[in-house]
């Protein structure tokens, strides 16, 4: 098993009832750096993204986080290594400032210690004038904000982020990346967009996944700019039906 | 209107000077119904929040059974415990007819089923992505499921709140187990029923506004509560 390897997936194949929406996905994401899952709406980007956080039990395969077998056994403790932002953004109903400090409290963290880890990363994101405020009065793009800083917090291993900067304005969609490319130097990113812009700034390697199956996957470069597939070819140049 | 007049002054001077066991009645009333409430959350919320939570084989009979039992007639209610309780009934050797515990037994009964039936609606209210981020943030399984239960606490306050209202306000159950005996098993709603019954409308006046007032702080509550939501 690669010890330089994030996360590993053979044959990974998923069903919501009797649809297949992943057919027999196998990924290489290497630690460190940024990986872009991108493809159209509908492709199972979000699916593959929670399979791999060991949010959902796929119906075959296998996934191999840092190095071990995700067997039911030993899920709740790799889970705890990663932490995911999600597309349209939960938040409790509490203060953001406990929102954020979530992580750290169910992993144990002393309170001063966890109400200071609030404040820096919500200073990072540049919300630290929410921490008080109830997230139920937040604009979508502030949830998304937080959402961003409360999967921050934990420190994870493995950051998934899916689509973290659709509601976000430019100035903040530039922190946003700003941050992600910082933390990328000493963790892995797993990032799903469809946002071919953002995954050209901010990908390593890329991975392009199209109704439910991986079709290309390797240096971010080379599959954004000079892809070799037919279907990634016509949804880098926009010519894809939608 | 002389009447009502008078009665409101008299009720004034009854709170003041607590004659007529008027105090004692009004504590009553609300050790009855507080412990009810008690027993009805113990009972009522786990098991909303389990019939919320759970899928399971027979969910839709257990959730049709929270929902007939919230609207038990609380005579129906009196009638059943006091055959339970009474001295040929399966339970008569406890001796318990006539007292007060008999009467939060009732009252327990007509409290559970309402507070599970909130507590239920409360839970699947609940946007089920809270489980999933609090598991994506490390949450164990039982950590997720405190923290969706946790996100309907609102609601489920209400629930508490409406099951004390219902109870406090309730006569029939409490009339017919209790027997309104003075002294001993007479609570706010059993007196005004006897005091009227008299003519005796100061002190059926005097229970009825701290009947009113209890109500009126239950509905404030409940109106807090919902605007939190």
């Amino acid at each position: 098993m690669g010890a330089d390897l994030a996360i590993q997936v053979r044959g990974l194949t998923h069903r919501y009832g009797l649809r297949e929406v992943l057919h027999n996905v196998s990924l290489d994401i290497a630690r460190g750096g940024v990986f872009c899952i991108f493809g159209p709406n509908g492709a199972g980007k979000s699916t593959l993204l929670r399979l791999l956080d060991l949010l959902e039990t796929p119906a075959s395969g296998e996934i191999i986080i840092l190095g071990a077998r995700a067997t039911p056994s030993l899920r709740p403790a790799l889970r705890r290594r990663m932490a995911m932002a999600f597309q349209s953004p939960y938040l409790f109903r509490a203060s953001v400032g406990a929102n954020v400090a979530y992580g750290p409290r169910v992993r144990g963290w002393p309170r001063r210690e966890r109400g200071a880890r609030a404040r820096e990363i919500l200073e990072q994101v540049g919300a630290l004038d929410l921490i008080r405020r109830p997230a139920w009065r937040l604009s979508r793009g502030e949830a998304q904000l937080v959402s961003m800083a409360r999967a921050l917090a934990v420190q994870p291993e493995i950051l998934f982020l899916d689509e973290p900067s659709t509601s976000l304005d430019p100035p903040n969609a530039g922190r946003v990346e700003a941050l992600i490319a910082e933390y990328a130097a000493g963790s892995t990113v797993v990032l799903v967009t469809h946002n071919l812009f953002q995954a050209r700034r901010m990908a390593h390697r890329a991975a392009f996944l199209h109704e439910g199956e991986i079709v290309e996957q390797g240096m971010a470069d080379q599959i954004l700019t000079a892809p070799r597939d037919r279907r990634t070819i016509a949804f880098i140049s926009g010519e894809m039906p939608g | 209107m002389h009447d009502i007049t008078l009665g409101f002054q008299h009720a004034a001077r009854l709170l003041i000077s607590g004659e007529h066991d008027v105090w004692g009645i009004i504590g009553r009333s609300l050790l009855v119904s507080g412990l009810s409430t008690i027993l009805g959350c113990a009972i009522g919320i786990p098991a909303g929040a389990a019939i919320g939570l759970r899928r399971f084989r027979g969910k839709r009979g257990a959730v049709a059974a929270l929902n007939v039992g919230m609207s038990l007639p609380p005579v129906v209610v009196g009638l059943f415990v006091y055959l339970l309780l009474s001295r040929s009934g399966p339970l008569g050797f406890m001796r318990l007819l006539f007292s007060v515990p008999a009467m939060v037994i009732a009252q327990t009964i007509l409290a559970a089923p309402l507070i599970g039936a909130l507590t239920l609606s409360a839970v699947e209210s609940v946007d089920r992505r809270a489980r999933t981020v609090a598991l994506s943030l490390g949450a164990s399984q039982l950590r997720a499921t405190v923290t969706l239960l946790g996100e309907a606490r609102f609601a489920m306050g209400a629930a508490i709140i409406a099951g004390f209202g219902a109870v406090i306000s309730e006569v029939g159950a409490v009339m017919i187990v209790g027997g309104n005996i003075a002294g001993h098993t007479r609570v706010m709603t059993t007196a005004i029923m006897l005091e009227t019954g008299k003519g005796s409308f100061d002190i059926a006046i005097a229970l009825g506004i701290i009947l009113l007032v209890i109500a009126f702080i239950v509905n404030f509550g409940l109106g807090f509560l919902q605007r939190w939501r």
